[in-house]
């Protein structure tokens, strides 16, 4: 009775059950890619345009950033394809160098907010005890106040330059996605695969990297998605207020701001970096949307 | 296909050809695969099936609802000569709660939390101008008594979470009830229950519906409980008809192999052996008090496990016999008293203990799902205690899990790389016990290791650790309520009520009178197959008025 | 009953707490000062004397937890201190603004609450029809949008083509009421759209999860009519959701205002902390924040309450 067909019964009830292995790669992401809604094409194609401009933005502008190249205020025509500023600089030269500074200062702005939160709420929640309760309060507490007010009040204080305005806003930011992440970590955490590797006897290394860390990354990638979002309209709104990034660097919040006056004369030209912000944001919430409502769904035949 | 269900009354529920379309990842897949039911006035149909045959679509089509996701998408259901499909949604509201309702698993989520529970009953008949408040009042209070609730005059005044699951559930059916429906539908009614309650609410509601002559169709994976409840059964499968016939030709002479497999389970018993105590045991615990913060779930216990032997633990909820398994393992460390391996005292606290101490003991989860990482290979999975322990690496280590993956008689080449998610719940469970055997352990606790599988699997699982033992003279620690588990592997048998042993001792002595009066309880209030038993029982009840003592619950 | 109000009270108290704080926070930020403050506002021509002078007019030679407790007692009997930008009372400054910018939140509220609560509670009872998914996009493409954009496509349209309304609400405290509400009614319009979006897609997200609910279906399978879930059923328990999504959104709303009065040159708080900020005028920055901060945390707290009265379990404990 010790041969291994002993239970040949409980076998074939087993093996209709389950679908054939298969491999999830790239084929299937690309196949994923497919059926997605036509927002989230969109969402995806204009992100690669932003990305392609701000990769290469020396290459595809006819000036140089902070070059003074006409006179204040041209109009649209031949040689400013968009204009000129207040100051006579090339509106499209410098919202392609825009793309680069703001997108690529929210996005570092947001990968440092990760790396707080994140580690600091999956940490949290593997620890436990005194640890989260410390970083939970001290969330709590920098939650208590808007984000907005609180960036104001640092910057005052230690002024507005780029390394602090990406550190105060980061860190800021990190509050949300400590939260996010001590929270999806805390329903892994109490998952039996954790404790049996707790009872294994393996260390903090291995139960927050190998056990926790890929059950989580589903809704932080969608939340990256929002935070960005979040990041790059903050960034935005300062710069807008004249306290973000300061001249002559291009960012389209200033350039909005510098070049106001023109809208109540009825020219859109200054509303062309705003629109530009709207699109990159919205383009990348329709992705995230798709992304959530994905992961969600497929939650179930996990 | 026979149907034995021309008898008195006549025609009430007819569905033919039912299809029923669910949504997955923004397609529609059918879930109900045309499956034909006929039921007649008064009589009780059971449906029974594992977890995805479909059961609960069908019983909700009854009332030609769908839940959100889900359509009616093939079929005819004729309710009482009236074509349900045909009619507008304002018409089968009508019907609904009126000429038939519904009676869900979970009590505590389907009673709405901001009303109390007459207000709920009084509700249907009410709205439905089939009673006015008053009468409601009066019939509720009427029901409650018919079903057995303590203090029925008053019950009704409380809000949901004022009361406890098994009353929650009886006050439910007596909802169904209010305005006398000629059809309830009873979605897994005592699943979420302890057996001992359990058997309070089946005695109830078979009580009412009897004598009201409802009919009613019953939904179950539990065999020994269909086959107390209803004139007929349908096994379903993959949304499809497997068999079809009046429950006593069903119990004793089933036709195809699907249903022979479900019946065939309880067949295995391993021996059980008596142990020489006067040797040192190989796990002992030694009066062992343990609390979470304030409340104390564990008082005093001691218990001894030798060398090869398997002892089961049984209780139900809250009787502390998964504390006890949390106070060996160290994730909880006692407030008094000691666990000892081989005479050695064991550090409380887990994170204290050494990795030859831990290895030394290793644990199989209830849900196989939550047990393993959903985002590792099986070959990480078995394969990381074999490193970690023993040091295992390259040519060594695939050899070794390959070995174990032989072991629990999964094909090695098949199965190394792929990720929990492409297996079955047996399969995955026999992964737990490769991963607990990769550590060449002397003990293992399994907590309800069979409970959350289809019976025909959870046999299969405990041949495979009866094997196990046998090769390798492993000691089981084995946490269950299910009594049918107990008598299958244990050598002894230690009974837990309110974080105290009742009663120990070897099995066959356990399971033949005279025992401890909360383990006749306990072990009659099992569900055996036999279609008479739950009369039979409730008839020895009564005269021995058992039920007076429990019906708290 | 007793529990009810044990817990509300603890929250009250814990309100109270997170407001000192935050307060400390507010004050203590000036420590975090790379120098000192007189340094930092004498600059160059900062000698020996003058910076010694100045640290004694503000009070800096006195420890620190003495300064606090100064300005923590002044701020409460409504003194705020001294502009360092132009010498005026502070309390001066903020006063009519801070009536400006919370008339111009309420405005936004009025408008926006209820078209909101509506529009979201709407798009969940028809989930997935047409109207729900043009919803869907319409309203993730407006959270998306910065202020600013919004306000500055508001006064292209109504201001500089139509002419309807001004694109300056320069409103004083002697502006009769018809008349700030005619000339605020671009920047509340602004607030509106900007905050209709986040408190729609949240009240559709709770309803939606709420008529999830098993004790929703089981009054379907009673037959209830649509109705009568709605108002029997699913009101009762999206009460705390929908207060939530509502205070949430007012406590965004105060934030929001910032960039909006900055557009429209509306004399609020928003404006002034702006200025200040790029003034670095400290006082100036910390009593706004205190203001703001005190707001946000009285909302929050608000909405903490009126979900636990609501709570059922805890309405009739066992």
């Amino acid at each position: 009775m010790t041969d291994k067909y002993e239970s040949t019964v409980g076998q074939t009830a087993d093996a209709v059950a389950p679908p054939p292995p298969h491999e999830r790669r790239l084929s299937d992401a690309w196949k994923a890619l497919k059926k997605a809604p036509l927002s989230a094409k969109i969402g995806i194609i204009v992100i690669l345009i932003y990305v392609f401009i701000a990769l290469f933005a020396p290459l595809l502008t006819p000036y140089g950033e902070s070059e003074v190249v006409g006179a204040e205020f041209e109009p649209w025509g031949e040689g400013y394809l968009l204009g000129t500023d207040n100051l006579g600089r090339d509106m499209l030269t410098r919202l392609f160098y825009g793309a680069r500074n703001t997108i690529g200062i929210a996005f570092v702005t947001t990968v440092l907010a990760f790396l707080i939160g994140g580690i600091s709420g999956v940490l949290a929640a593997t620890l436990g005890g005194w640890m989260d309760q410390l970083f939970s309060r001290i969330v709590d507490v920098l939650m208590a106040i808007p984000a907005l007010i609180f960036a104001l009040l640092l910057l005052t204080i230690f002024g507005t330059s780029i390394p602090v305005l990406v550190l105060v806003i980061a860190v800021l930011d990190s509050t949300r996605v400590y939260r996010l992440a001590r929270a999806v970590s805390l329903n892994v955490v109490v998952m039996d695969f954790v404790e049996a590797a707790r009872l294994r006897g393996e260390g903090m290394g291995w139960i927050t990297l190998k056990e926790v860390l890929p059950n989580i990354m589903p809704p932080l990638v969608a939340e990256f998605g929002l935070r960005f979002c979040f990041v790059f309209l903050t960034i935005a709104a300062l710069s807008f207020l004249g306290l973000g990034l300061q001249p002559p660097t291009a960012d389209w919040g200033s350039m909005v701001r510098d070049n106001a006056t023109l809208i109540t004369y009825g020219d859109i030209t200054p509303l062309i970096p705003a629109a530009a912000i709207a699109l990159l944001t919205v383009a990348v919430n329709f992705v995230v949307d798709w992304f959530l409502h994905k992961t969600s769904g497929l939650r179930d035949d996990q | 296909m026979t149907s034995s269900a021309e008898n008195d009354g006549g025609l009430l529920l007819e569905m033919r050809g039912l299809r029923i379309e669910g949504q997955a990842d923004e397609e529609w897949q059918e879930i109900v695969k045309g499956v034909d039911v006929v039921l007649n006035r008064g009589e009780v149909l059971g449906l029974i099936g594992e977890s995805g045959a479909g059961k609960s679509t069908i019983g909700l089509a009854a009332m030609a609802f769908a839940r959100p996701g889900c359509r009616i998408s093939g079929g005819s259901i004729v309710f009482d000569g009236m074509d349900l499909m045909a009619m507008s949604e304002r018409e089968r509201r009508k019907l609904r709660g009126v000429r038939i309702s519904y009676v869900a698993q979970s009590a505590a989520a389907s009673f709405n939390p901001a009303h109390k529970l007459i207000d709920q009953f009084a509700e249907g008949p009410v709205e439905h101008g089939v009673r006015n408040r008053a009468e409601a009042e009066a019939d509720a209070k009427d029901l409650y008594k018919r079903l057995l609730l303590p203090d029925p005059d008053n019950i009704g005044y409380r809000y949901p979470h004022q009361v406890s699951g098994g009353q929650l559930q009886r006050a439910m059916t007596a909802m169904a009830m209010a305005c006398r429906p000629d059809l309830i539908i009873f979605d897994e009614p005592t699943t979420a229950l302890d057996v001992t309650t359990q058997i309070e609410v089946l005695a109830t509601i078979r009580n009412i519906v009897e004598q009201f002559n409802t009919a009613a169709i019953y939904i179950t994976h539990d065999l020994a409980v269909v086959a107390q409840m209803a004139d007929r059964i349908m096994v379903l499968r993959y949304g499809e008809l497997v068999e079809e016939n009046d429950t006593a030709n069903m119990m004793s002479a089933p036709q195809e192999d699907y249903t022979k497999t479900l019946w065939a389970v309880r067949t295995f018993k391993k021996q059980s052996e008596i142990y020489d105590t006067s040797t040192t045991p190989l796990v002992a615990v030694d009066h062992v008090t343990a609390a979470y913060g304030p409340l104390t779930v564990l008082h005093d216990i001691s218990f001894d496990i030798y060398e090869g032997q398997t002892v089961a633990v049984v209780g139900e909820s809250g009787s502390g016999k998964s504390t006890a398994a949390r106070v060996i393992t160290g994730l909880l460390p006692p407030k008094q008293g000691q666990v000892l391996v081989k005479g050695e005292a064991l550090p409380g606290d887990y994170r204290r203990r050494s990795k030859e101490q831990l290895r030394h003991a290793q644990m199989i989860y209830q849900m196989a799902d939550t047990a393993i990482n959903p985002k590792q290979r099986i070959r990480e999975i078995i394969g990381r205690p074999l490193q970690f322990y023993l040091g295992l690496s390259g040519r060594d280590l695939e050899e070794k899990i390959k070995e174990l993956l032989e072991m629990i008689e999964l094909e090695p080449n098949q199965f190394i790389d792929r990720f929990p998610g492409e297996l079955s719940g047996g399969q995955k469970q026999r992964i737990c016990i490769a991963r607990a055997m990769a550590a060449e352990p002397e003990f293992i606790i399994c907590d309800e290791v069979t409970s959350a599988l289809d019976q025909i699997v959870a046999e299969g699982i405990l041949r495979l650790l009866d094997r196990l033992q046998r090769e390798l003279g492993l000691s089981y620690m084995f946490i269950t309520h299910d009594l049918a588990t107990v008598r299958a592997i244990a050598d002894e048998v230690i009974v837990m009520l309110q974080g105290k042993i009742v009663e120990h001792g070897p099995k066959d002595e356990m399971f033949t009178p005279p025992h401890h009066e909360y383990t006749d309880l306990l072990l009659s209030s099992v569900p055996e197959m036999d279609p008479n038993w739950l009369d039979e029982l409730m008839e020895r009840r009564a005269q021995e008025g058992v039920m007076q003592s429990t019906s708290s619950s | 009953m007793f529990k009810l109000l044990k817990i509300v009270l603890q929250r009250l108290g814990l309100g109270v707490l997170v407001l000192f704080i935050i307060s400390v926070i507010i004050a203590g930020a000036v420590e975090l000062l790379p120098g000192d403050l007189c340094q930092e506002l004498q600059g160059q021509s900062a000698t020996k004397e003058t910076v010694a002078a100045c640290r004694k007019e503000l009070g800096l030679d006195k420890p620190v937890y003495h300064r606090y407790f100064v300005w923590l007692g002044n701020m409460l009997k409504g003194d705020f201190g001294v502009s360092l930008a132009n010498g005026r009372q502070i309390s001066e400054l903020i006063g009519d603004r801070t009536a400006n910018t919370f008339f111009l939140a309420i405005y936004a509220a009025i408008i926006s609450v209820p078209l909101a609560v509506a529009l979201g509670i709407l798009a969940a009872l028809h989930r997935n029809s047409i109207y729900d998914r043009v919803v869907n996009i319409v309203t993730l493409s407006s959270i998306s949008f910065p202020e600013f954009f919004v306000a500055y496509i508001l006064i292209i349209f109504f201001s500089v083509n139509l002419g309807w309304f001004p694109s300056l609400s320069n409103i004083t405290p002697d502006t009769p009421l018809t008349e700030k509400m005619y000339k605020a009614f671009l920047p509340a319009l602004t607030l509106t759209l900007v905050v209709v979006a986040h408190m729609m897609r949240m009240t559709r997200a709770s309803i939606i999860n709420l008529l999830a609910s098993p004790y929703i279906e089981m009054a379907n399978l009673k037959g209830m009519t649509r109705r009568h879930i709605i108002t029997k059923h699913a009101l009762p328990n999206a009460w705390a959701p929908i207060v939530n999504v509502i205070v949430i959104n007012l406590a965004y709303l105060i934030v929001g205002v910032v960039v909006v009065e900055v557009v429209f040159v509306y004399p609020g708080l928003g404006q002034l902390i702006v200025d200040s900020v790029a003034k670095r005028d400290i006082p100036v920055v910390q009593a706004c924040c205190v203001i703001f901060a005190a707001t946000y945390i009285i909302l929050n707290l608000t909405a903490d309450i009126l979900s636990i009265i609501t709570n059922p379990r805890l309405l009739h404990p066992r």
